[in-house]
């Protein structure tokens, strides 16, 4: 299986020749740049014409969950918070009022809770319950300023982050989750807070969350 | 003395058989379907099975198995992810450009399979089965070949349409829903690589062993073969 952090290589648009060199043919420098470029069609493609905000994934009972939701972290090892009280997620960029939340105030905020089928980039799904404030909530409250068209959600895993367009970000599915199967979210899933989204595959849902910034250019990831 | 002229039979002369949209269509496909397969099964070697987490697995004799180096495309996960999803729009447009001749020009008369070609094609089959001598007179394809283009034309589309269906699953939910869901739906798309590779093997064997000329025809147009050109 790849891993993710391999995946990601390419997300970054970083060291992905000197990986392909070692693992087989991709293409080469003449072509790679070729497919990128079909592969922003295929963003806008899937951003402007199958997506619809008022679409929501199908919801499962809660008896059909997964007995074992596999999860990856970019961190040789698992990433801790080393003062989980301090810990408060930033909310800047293109907005009125930047915010600084911490779990206590995001949980104060409207809460979504569903049961939803979970999609890996490598083949495999797998369904939990998810429990959190939806994006579209926190938008609302730090004022989003009209030229914000993509958010950029970094984590503390390595840096990580992942560049979401902004219908997908309002989406109501898509929230911050604190909790899974009725439970607070363990550190293997990404506590204290992770992006989620049954309509987007797993490697778009950021997890470790440190903040959320709104722009106008597309971010990478 | 002069020795008596060889008696040749006279070659029947070249026809017009296949329309350049056919025949650019034809070999776009090839090339463009190898692509595919190549780069699926780099794509499937990052989750060797079909099923939800935590099983049932669904029957696979492929089932945590990797493909060899050279059967693959794209080098890893992203690079087999870009090459599959940017082959598949040359790919579409081929088969949509295709269908549209075929729609237009009326040929699809002569490829199609319909119920009153059975008859023709248990013919075709006692033929081959040597239960009779003659070879059944044919147009231009015969109805066991009408059977197999057709089989193949629904099967290119069956793969479309649940790549789809494993491409968006949230967004073409009730897509994915008709093949049983996202697992069956990639399940679905894995079997048609190997019906796509079983039919080429045959589809090549049976030009060279049947009608060679064919070949040329599908290259240049142009045939001088045994069978006729047109219905």
């Amino acid at each position: 299986m790849i891993d993710r952090r391999a995946f990601l290589r390419l997300a970054a648009g970083a060291g992905t020749a000197s990986f392909v060199g070692a693992c087989g043919w991709d293409g080469g420098n003449a072509v790679r740049p070729l497919l990128l470029d079909v592969s922003r069609v295929n963003d806008w493609v899937g951003e402007k014409i199958l997506f619809s905000k008022n679409r929501l994934a199908r919801e499962y009972d809660i008896a059909e969950r997964t007995a074992n939701l596999p999860s990856y972290f970019i961190s040789p090892t698992m990433p801790m918070l080393q003062d989980p009280k301090a810990w408060r997620v930033q909310i800047t960029g293109l907005v009125r009022e930047p915010l600084s939340l911490s779990l206590d105030q995001l949980r104060a905020m409207p809460r979504t809770t569903y049961t939803v089928k979970h999609h890996c980039v490598e083949g495999w799904s797998a369904i939990a319950t998810w429990h959190g404030v939806p994006v579209s909530a926190i938008a609302e409250r730090c004022g989003l300023l009209p030229q914000a068209r993509y958010v950029r959600f970094d984590s503390f895993d390595s840096g990580y982050s992942n560049g979401w367009d902004l219908a997908s970000a309002m989406h109501p599915q898509t929230i911050l989750a604190y909790g899974m199967n009725d439970n607070p979210l363990s550190p293997t899933h990404g506590a204290p807070l992770r992006l989620y989204s049954p309509t987007k595959l797993g490697y778009k849902m950021t997890k470790y969350l440190v903040s959320l910034t709104f722009t106008a250019e597309r971010p990478g990831g | 003395m002069t020795a008596p002229p060889v008696q040749k039979a006279p070659s029947p002369p070249f026809v017009k058989r296949h329309h350049w949209i056919v025949r650019l269509t034809h070999w776009m496909t090839f090339v463009l379907l190898a692509g595919m397969i190549m780069s699926g099964l780099q794509i499937y070697g990052a989750y060797a099975r079909f099923g939800e987490r935590g099983g049932p697995y669904y029957v696979n004799a492929f089932e945590d198995h990797g493909f060899p180096k050279w059967s693959r495309l794209g080098g890893w996960l992203a690079g087999g992810l870009n090459w599959h999803f940017t082959l598949m729009w040359p790919l579409i447009a081929g088969g949509v450009l295709y269908l549209s001749y075929l729609a237009a020009s009326g040929e699809w008369r002569s490829l199609l399979f319909r119920p009153r070609d059975i008859r023709g094609a248990i013919e075709m089959q006692k033929y081959y089965l040597r239960l009779r001598k003659e070879h059944p007179p044919q147009g231009k394809h015969n109805p066991l070949q009408k059977a197999a283009y057709t089989f193949i034309i629904l099967l290119g589309v069956l793969s479309v349409v649940t790549g789809f269906a494993i491409y968006k699953p949230t967004q073409l939910s009730w897509l994915t829903a008709l093949f049983g869901g996202f697992q069956a739906a990639r399940y679905w798309h894995f079997w048609a690589v190997w019906i796509f590779t079983g039919f080429l093997v045959v589809h090549v064997v049976l030009v060279f062993v049947v009608d060679p000329a064919s070949l040329r025809a599908m290259i240049s147009g142009w045939y001088r073969g045994r069978f006729p050109s047109h219905d």
